[in-house]
């Protein structure tokens, strides 16, 4: 039988748990155990039979993947609604990975500087895991990382294990604390004056809302990062994720298959990006 | 390329023949204007049809189809591949240009198994045009006003009959397998040569300026006064993209039975103009005015499928000029950013 590059594969829900009142983590197992074979900042297509289909980057690092992958999901629309509502040992559709991720090996023997805001901090892992899984080649690990509110905090275990690190500088903020936070109040760009870097050997990651990325990015050219080292990972609506349907296009630029990682070199002139 | 010649007495014979082993898909009356669909009477055939309504774009790529079957409680999912044996007859030039853009689209990077069993299956018999559709069209200008390629067999009328360009093998068997036709002749060729120099004139070159120089017309363009000025008058309706012969972007969603269990996943046509088509799981939606919607539309025909594909995504076959309630015209469009660059 002819096959379709829009057939998705049955794979098994694992593990789920709850990350905060919108995010779930999604532990998700591909037939055989078999390695799902991506590099950070890449996604899948997630397909609910009967539901859809809706593009989910990859949260797990490619170090870690043991024939699982995961998936953090903020239910929002019919298919990440639906999602939420599975149990280990459902089936979900995967296709993929697909789309271009982070250089990785562009960012050895760099320091490397992670700016995620809110959710963005779901792809953006998948990279902060791996290079901490390879910590002896890179230089610094700088995380500095945005919510709103203290309950909005994905990953806080994690989180709570990279500020703990010595070989890690982490720094997290909310925009609005509560009575149990005691610490950093502010959007994202308060951190930055927090940091010193040495910004020609620092290479910058950022992904948040479309809000973010604009004010991350003049703090991160005003400590003189160069444009080339500048990454971004942007979303858009997909159907196909295989740069044919015309939904994720960026003027000339696919966001599925040119992107979704851009350097900021690349998209800076592309009007539609941000 | 070898040159036969079919009476036009002999079209109804071949049409029937054809219609044991094939579907046959041509031009048909629709009211006033034209449609491509399922011949089921050789009468029905009208190659001297000017234009239609939709591009026979939609043969290749059908409005709606299936691209999987799926049954939730056995979380089993099965590809569908409709394809269909189909002869298509009477596809004017500028649309055998377009064929050739889809083709690429549809085979580069991630072959679409969907389109290209469906030209595979599919024989095309194409039609030289003698005279201009209407006033709307401008293939002259965007050089498609003939073809040398993307066809089995070419049809030219010569008045009783048509003189067949064989450019395939399989052009050849449908020829000798459904067909009475004999070889040209020396004077059939001289009459053909005589019809073919003779249309040219009768088109005018439309564009002012020559349509290589689009891209980067288009490129300096960007933000041309002309999108605020289209974006008041679009109503975002999609009927440009619907009609347009190279517009492929599409939509995806599943359809389930009553008792939640079986269902199919489809694919229908999707337009850049409708407001959502860019809108994000967030909300946030990345073309929301329609001026920035038409530049879209624009640039995607001028500028950003030649820069993937190496073919221009216009044709010139005017059939967004003819659908649009507000009158936008690509080609006025066009000229006007050449004139102002």
């Amino acid at each position: 039988m002819t096959t379709s590059i829009y057939t998705p594969e049955m794979a098994r829900l694992v593990k789920v748990e709850t990350l905060t009142a919108l995010e779930k983590l999604f532990t998700i197992e591909l037939p055989g155990g078999r390695s799902l074979g991506h590099s950070p900042g890449q996604f899948v297509m997630l397909s609910l039979l009967g539901i859809g289909e809706a593009p989910i980057s990859i949260t797990s690092s490619p170090s870690r993947s043991n024939g699982i992958f995961e998936l953090c999901v903020r239910r929002v629309g019919d298919v990440t609604n639906a999602l939420h509502n599975m149990q280990p040992g459902d089936m979900v559709g995967i296709r993929g990975p697909f789309g271009r991720g982070f250089p990785i090996e562009k960012m050895r023997g760099k320091d490397v500087l992670f700016a995620p805001g809110g959710l963005g901090l779901a792809p953006l892992r998948s990279l902060i895991n791996q290079v901490l899984d390879e910590r002896g080649s890179f230089g610094r690990v700088i995380i500095l990382y945005g919510a709103r509110r203290p309950q909005e905090l994905l990953f806080r275990n994690e989180l709570e294990e990279w500020i703990a690190r010595p070989d890690v500088e982490c720094l997290v903020t909310v925009d609005r604390g509560d009575e149990t936070w005691t610490g950093n109040v502010g959007v994202i760009t308060t951190l930055f004056p927090k940091i010193t870097i040495n910004p020609r050997n620092t290479v910058a990651v950022t992904c948040g809302p479309p809000i973010m990325y604009r004010f991350v990015l003049m703090e991160m050219l005003s400590k003189g990062i160069p444009e080339t080292q500048i990454y971004l990972s942007l979303e858009r609506r997909m159907k196909c994720g295989v740069g044919k349907c015309g939904h994720c296009q960026i003027n000339h630029l696919y966001c599925c298959q040119d992107g979704p990682v851009f350097t900021y070199t690349q998209i800076k002139n592309v009007e539609e990006a941000l | 390329m070898k040159l036969m010649i079919l009476d036009k007495s002999a079209l109804a014979p071949m049409v029937n023949a054809l219609r044991a082993d094939y579907r046959v898909v041509g031009p048909q009356a629709r009211g006033p204007q034209f449609a491509f669909d399922v011949i089921t009477d050789p009468a029905q055939l009208r190659l001297d049809y000017n234009t239609t309504i939709l591009p026979p774009k939609k043969v290749l790529q059908p409005q709606y189809e299936r691209l999987l079957s799926f049954n939730r409680r056995e979380y089993q999912v099965t590809p569908i591949i409709e394809a269909t044996p189909t002869v298509l007859v009477g596809v004017h030039t500028c649309d055998l240009h377009a064929f050739l853009l889809l083709d690429q689209a549809f085979s580069r990077e991630y072959p679409d198994a969907h389109y290209l069993e469906r030209r595979r299956q599919t024989v095309i018999i194409s039609l030289e045009c003698l005279e201009p559709c209407d006033e709307y069209s401008f293939c002259r200008s965007m050089g498609t006003l003939t073809s040398d390629t993307g066809y089995d067999l070419h049809l030219t009328d010569l008045g009783t009959a048509y003189a067949v360009h064989v450019a395939t093998e399989t052009g050849r068997q449908i020829l000798s397998r459904y067909a009475t036709v004999r070889e040209a002749t020396e004077a059939d060729v001289r009459q053909l040569n005589e019809v073919l120099s003779a249309k040219w004139p009768r088109f005018t070159y439309r564009l002012d300026f020559d349509a290589a120089e689009l891209p980067a017309l288009l490129g300096a363009a960007y933000d041309h006064p002309l999108w605020e000025e289209l974006g008041e008058r679009c109503l975002a309706c999609g009927s440009c993209t619907n009609v347009c012969p190279t517009c492929y972007c599409f939509n995806v969603f599943d359809e389930v039975d009553m008792q939640l269990v079986a269902g199919e996943r489809w694919r229908c046509w999707d337009s850049c103009q409708l407001d959502e088509f860019a809108r994000v799981a967030g909300g946030e939606n990345f073309r929301k005015a329609r001026s920035a919607r038409q530049r879209h539309r624009f640039m995607r025909k001028g500028k950003y499928l030649y820069e993937k594909f190496g073919e221009l995504g216009c044709v010139g076959c005017g059939r967004c000029i003819r659908a649009c309630v507000a009158k936008i015209s690509i080609l006025e469009g066009f000229n006007a950013i050449h004139q102002s660059a």
